[in-house]
């Protein structure tokens, strides 16, 4: 009996060890769950820094309206900008940011698009060769440059031809214009080059010239693509802080042309935010600007995103 | 007009267009360079600023750009490491992950300004940790996250399916197959990708101007204990980096020769730039011929 017993406890640990085999994680499973929680750690991280961001600028942009009790209305339309006297208008900056970022995209666009063309359709290699490095120079070169290259010589150069102090609108431009060409550029490229060869070639086959199709049939068919790249374009216009600031001239005052000094978002959020004290009406006041900021940067986004889908949409009927 | 008219005369104007864009780009370079070097010396590039005029060098300046470059990359390139292998690996497709690539490409598109002043006030006003290289390395990180993360993930999902399925087959985990496979082989654009953030990390200046601060304070460099507070190493220190430098000597500098010094500096960040632009392409195709055995 005592024998038996043994043999069955003997069998039991047996096919108990079959058991462990079959039903208990392998190495290979626990390096798995240990390589799960480290690439979720990591994409957690992203995440909540994402959240945070949106939540800090957000609570405390909105303070000026639920602490301050500034009407919104009054913010938005406003053009007094006198932080410490209570006068917080916003119109002039919130002008100024889109009067430079409309500027330099519509000058951008034609030097953009003739770039991409030549690049894919009239010599594709002097493009890859010798234009890629040129687009990609001007991407490496840092913003404090530009704005520096814009003080040295664009200011100097427009207080020569227009007269005034040479800051103002204008300036700003032709710096934005520089900085957003090869972001417009490159992406007009891609999406030139993903235009079907055989559109192309059909068209050519109906005895089209080079323009009439590039106009008429690979600019038409890239068309979403085309706006997308120059609402990114406009995204970093719109966001693009120093080099602004050095060449715009930092008046908070209503645009009246585009040769005196005015200011962007921007540039008053970088020259001001060091000057006042956390949780007062001046710095609340800033914080708002900045939550303007985010605000348009998330709309840029969106805008991107619905071109896309429509552009899809007109793909697939 | 006819037809060929009109193309003829596109094709001029094109021609006239991209011979500007490439003109423009050669009147910046030729003009950093021509206006700057003639006043980079070792002693410029070495020396120390004078605290009240920013005259002088930008020793450590050029220091505090490295020292935040190594620190930001430090932190950033495991976290996108992980975020690029979850994306290109573990992602499924669902509105999950539409979510966590939409917060991705809002995190990329936020203006640096942004950036900044969120980093200025998480660590500068909430954790009172004030103007420091440890601030300014993470409003970097902040900054180049979405960037490094979206590269990696490219790099990795470029990898062909066969390589995993090998991986897979010899019964290792996914885990190993992502870094002893496909790691490797997605290896060159990687680092290409990881040099070519680092250009942009040295040249911004947005981010750091309230996270990094606005000051250099003298270093004394031959002490390397990151404790002490002398120490160049210390984390904890305000560290004007050479792009804020360029920025403050125009705006505020009351130097006489501040046009001849951010000149000088321009022409410093340029090179530098264009140094890891040239690295990240050697590096990559280096790395590529090494990887793929191809010549």
């Amino acid at each position: 009996m005592e024998q038996t017993n043994s043999q069955l406890k003997n069998q039991d640990t047996k096919s108990h060890e079959w058991d462990t085999r079959l039903h208990h994680a392998t190495k290979a499973t626990h390096e798995d769950w240990i390589g799960r929680g480290i690439s979720y750690f990591c994409i957690g991280i992203i995440i909540l820094v994402v959240a945070s961001m949106l939540w800090f600028i957000t609570s405390k942009g909105i303070a000026t309206f639920t602490q301050n009790h500034v009407s919104l209305w009054k913010f938005l339309s406003g053009t007094n900008w006198a932080p410490d006297q209570g006068q917080i208008g916003a119109l002039p900056m919130i002008l100024g940011s889109f009067a430079v970022t409309f500027a330099a995209a519509i000058v951008a666009t034609p030097f953009a698009l003739g770039t991409a063309i030549f690049m894919t359709e009239i010599s594709p290699n002097r493009g890859r060769k010798f234009l890629q490095p040129v687009i990609e120079l001007l991407v490496g070169i840092p913003s404090v440059v530009y704005g520096f290259i814009g003080l040295a010589v664009i200011v100097p150069f427009m207080r020569h031809v227009v007269g005034g102090s040479g800051f103002g609108i204008i300036s700003a431009t032709f710096v934005l214009f520089v900085m957003v060409l090869p972001t417009i550029t490159s992406m007009t490229v891609d999406s030139l080059r993903a235009v079907p060869r055989f559109y192309k070639e059909a068209s050519l086959a109906l005895g089209a010239t080079r323009w009439q199709t590039v106009s008429r049939v690979i600019l038409r068919s890239a068309t979403s693509g085309i706006l997308t790249a120059i609402i990114f374009g406009m995204a970093r216009a719109f966001g693009e802080a120093l080099a602004v600031q050095m060449v715009i001239g930092n008046a908070a005052i209503m645009p009246k042309n585009l040769i005196s000094p005015a200011s962007t978002l921007t540039s008053q959020l970088t020259t001001g935010i060091g000057d006042t004290i956390d949780g007062t009406l001046p710095n609340n006041a800033l914080w708002s600007l900045a939550l303007i900021l985010l605000l348009m940067s998330l709309f840029f986004n969106a805008l991107v995103r619905f071109i896309a889908k429509r552009g899809q949409l007109k793909h697939e009927r | 007009m006819n037809a060929k008219r009109t193309d003829f005369i596109a094709t001029v104007v094109i021609d006239l267009i991209v011979a500007s864009v490439v003109g423009i780009l050669f009147f910046l370079l030729a003009y950093i360079l021509t206006a700057g070097l003639p006043h980079v010396s070792w002693s410029f590039l070495t020396g120390a600023t004078d605290a009240f005029s920013g005259a002088g060098g930008i020793g450590v300046q050029l220091f505090n750009s490295f020292y935040l470059l190594v620190l930001t990359m430090l932190i950033s390139v495991p976290i996108s490491l992980g975020a690029g292998i979850y994306l290109a690996e573990y992602a499924k497709d669902n509105w999950r992950t539409s979510l966590i690539r939409s917060a991705i490409e809002v995190l990329s598109s936020l203006p640096s300004v942004v950036v900044g002043l969120f980093g200025f006030l998480l660590f500068v006003v909430k954790f009172k940790i004030g103007f420091s290289v440890i601030s300014g390395s993470i409003a970097l990180t902040f900054f180049n996250l979405p960037l490094l993360t979206r590269n990696i993930e490219e790099s990795l999902s470029a990898v062909s399916r066969s390589q995993r399925e090998a991986g897979l087959s010899l019964g290792l985990s996914k885990w190993k197959t992502e870094l002893g496979i496909i790691l490797p082989v997605a290896l060159p654009g990687i680092v290409t990708g990881i040099v070519l953030s680092a250009g942009r990390v040295f040249g911004e200046a947005a981010a750091l101007i309230y996270t990094a601060g606005q000051s250099a304070p003298v270093t004394n460099f031959a002490d390397w204990n990151p404790m002490d507070p002398a120490s160049p190493l210390n984390p904890f220190r305000p560290a004007e980096t050479l792009a804020v430098h360029i920025w403050k000597v125009n705006t505020e500098g009351l130097a006489s020769n501040a046009a001849a010094l951010s000149a000088a500096a321009s022409a410093v960040l340029i090179i530098a730039v264009l140094l890891f632009n040239l690295g990240a392409r050697l590096l990559g195709n280096y790395l590529y011929r090494r990887v793929t055995a191809s010549k």
